[in-house]
């Protein structure tokens, strides 16, 4: 509610970085499924936020397809791209995966620049920014916002029952201990490579509304440290935390415009004191420290110190 | 015939350079367990040290010595203040601790010496060696030489002195090198210093070719994880002969399949990776991880 009365106080400029956080926040629950609740470590996500971004600029630029429809095609697009390359990753533990998906990361730039004759080469293509629909008088700006934060509720909504549920255990039964996992007769081979194409399916539908907000893809902006601003998101978001995504993408989509000032290399150089800084001292990120304190400090209100004292055994 | 044996000779001079890199990774896995992310960078900075060196009118010689003390020195002190605080973490940590390390070496060296490109001088003459009807280049050459040579260097001190005894017994059995009285932690920092040296080699080699920025070794890093992975990661020895492999198989695939060329070099290293890690994730050499249940 906050946020769509938030629409109509802020400048376009506003609403089109509250837009990017809200995407972000997408792709970071996407990877955030993956690494912090399966224990699947992904350094290349940026490349299925590219593949999304781009299947939803080749439909439109090529095909002529309405955007919304593009949409939901990206997403699936990437489930099915994400399933594939999850199916060899399942023979891929902790550091191997991390290398392999290290490794596309750094290739997608290129592969994208290789089929010129969809993707416009190093050029991208430049899209235009959909007017809202069904005659609502609202700027092109305050219609993406809307859309994006509508997405986003959906998403995180599913998300958050499918982790509470039957499959969400698995899930994290098999970060926790995949063999006793297995030994409980979890499909471990299925649910790792499905929980790599759901994830790959979020990053999909994230790239493809960055495409839609930006009206612009290019190669250049995919590179690996696009993958490594997800990682960074979900660190210190918190690691395997739905409303992380959320604290994970602010702090990727304003801490670099404050830190742009100071230099053009100053966001990467925070960025990575942060991470390590993080991992040290507050390894379950803001959303994990935030938990820890409000139960500490809901347990000293619930028994006074005198109780609290004698129950200590 | 004789663009062939031009492209092997080339193919095993870049292949050098790989194979140092993805030796540096192999001696900081086998010591520590991690696959080093941020080596690329590592070398990468301690080549702008040698440029800083060489501009400050330093011989080439002195400031190549000078950048290796220094190396050694930076990557013993990382070892000491980042990874040994998470050296029993989980994988994940150690991996966001590394990229961490990445991403600051990275933007430290566009934040002092600016993204610009910047040539890098050779030791070598520039002047092509000529046997028969081919001709080398002499840096291609000199820089397979002196991998080459850092190579044997690393292998009589492992072999041959009791500090690289120690070592290979501390990254072996830390606890029974312990009660020899091995200080393990240290050897561990040591092994980091000399894996820091090494890289601080492969990109003064390198640089003179792709030219120095803060982004060069990227490209190296993914093919120096090619050619450990397929010599294999618990193997040094299959480290070097990968990079040698992955050196060639590029340089002829590059010249001989046609749609592929240069555009595509990263995505066959991407497809190496793969496929070795899907057919073979030991390696041609390595030995397969056993768990203990």
């Amino acid at each position: 509610m906050v946020a769509v009365v938030l629409m109509f106080t802020l400048t376009n400029f506003r609403l089109f970085q509250f837009t990017q956080v809200f995407i972000y926040a997408i792709a970071l629950l996407g990877l955030n499924i993956l690494t912090g609740f399966n224990g699947q470590i992904s350094l290349g996500h940026g490349a299925f936020y590219a593949v999304g971004a781009y299947t939803t600029a080749i439909m439109i630029d090529q095909w002529s397809v309405p955007y919304g429809w593009t949409i939901p095609t990206a997403g699936l697009v990437c489930l099915v791209a994400g399933f594939l390359f999850g199916i060899p990753a399942i023979r891929l533990e902790g550091l191997y995966l991390a290398l392999a998906t290290f490794a596309l990361a750094l290739a997608v730039p290129q592969i994208l620049k290789y089929f010129e004759h969809w993707t416009g080469g190093s050029q991208g293509i430049v899209l235009s920014k959909p007017q809202a629909p069904w005659g609502l008088a609202l700027t092109p700006d305050q219609w993406l916002y809307l859309l994006s934060l509508a997405i986003l509720v959906v998403l995180f909504a599913l998300a958050a029952n499918l982790l509470r549920g039957r499959a969400g255990r698995a899930i994290v039964a098999i970060r926790d201990n995949t063999l006793a996992a297995q030994s409980m007769g979890v499909n471990v081979a299925l649910y790792k490579s499905l929980t790599f194409g759901l994830s790959a399916a979020y990053t999909g539908v994230a790239g493809a509304l960055s495409a839609v907000t930006i009206a612009f893809v290019a190669p250049d902006s995919f590179d690996v440290f696009r993958s490594i601003t997800f990682l960074i998101g979900i660190v210190i978001g918190g690691l395997a935390s739905i409303s992380g995504a959320i604290l994970g993408a602010l702090f990727i989509q304003f801490v670099p415009n404050w830190a742009q000032d100071i230099s053009k290399a100053a966001p990467w150089a925070i960025y990575g004191v942060f991470l390590i800084v993080f991992m040290y001292a507050m390894p379950r990120g803001i959303a994990g420290t935030l938990r820890l304190a409000a139960g500490r400090w809901l347990r000293r209100r619930a028994e006074p110190p005198a109780a609290a004292a004698g129950s200590r055994r | 015939m004789d663009t062939l044996i031009q492209q092997i000779v080339s193919g095993l001079a870049t292949g050098g350079i790989y194979g140092s890199l993805a030796l540096a990774l192999v001696m900081i896995y086998q010591a520590t367990d991690v696959v080093n992310f941020a080596q690329g960078e590592m070398a990468m900075f301690s080549t702008y040290l040698a440029w800083t060196l060489l501009n400050a009118g330093l011989p080439y010689w002195v400031a190549f010595v000078a950048t290796l003390a220094i190396a050694f020195v930076g990557g013993l002190l990382l070892e000491r203040v980042l990874i040994r605080p998470v050296e029993s973490a989980p994988v994940l940590t150690i991996v966001i601790v590394c990229i961490g390390l990445l991403v600051i070496l990275n933007s430290m060296a566009g934040w002092i010496y600016s993204y610009i490109q910047k040539p890098f001088p050779s030791p070598f003459p520039s002047t092509p060696i000529r046997v028969g009807n081919i001709y080398f280049g002499a840096h291609s050459i000199g820089a397979l030489g002196i991998t080459l040579l850092v190579l044997l260097g690393l292998y009589v001190f492992f072999r041959f002195t009791t500090l690289g005894l120690a070592m290979r017994a501390a990254a072996q059995n830390p606890v029974s090198s312990r009660l020899c009285g091995i200080r393990v932690g240290w050897m561990l920092a040591v092994g980091w210093g000399l894996a820091a040296l090494v890289g601080a080699v492969a990109g003064m080699m390198v640089a003179p070719v792709v030219f120095l920025d803060p982004n060069m070794m990227s490209g190296i890093l993914i093919y120096a994880f090619a050619s450990a992975t397929l010599g294999g990661f618990t193997s040094p020895g299959g480290a070097v002969v990968g990079g040698l492999i992955v050196g060639v198989i590029e340089n002829l695939v590059g010249t001989y399949v046609g749609f592929i060329g240069t555009e595509l070099k990263l995505t066959v290293a991407l497809a190496l990776i793969l496929i070795v890690l899907v057919v073979r994730p030991s390696g041609l050499f390595g030995r397969g991880a056993v768990h203990r249940v």
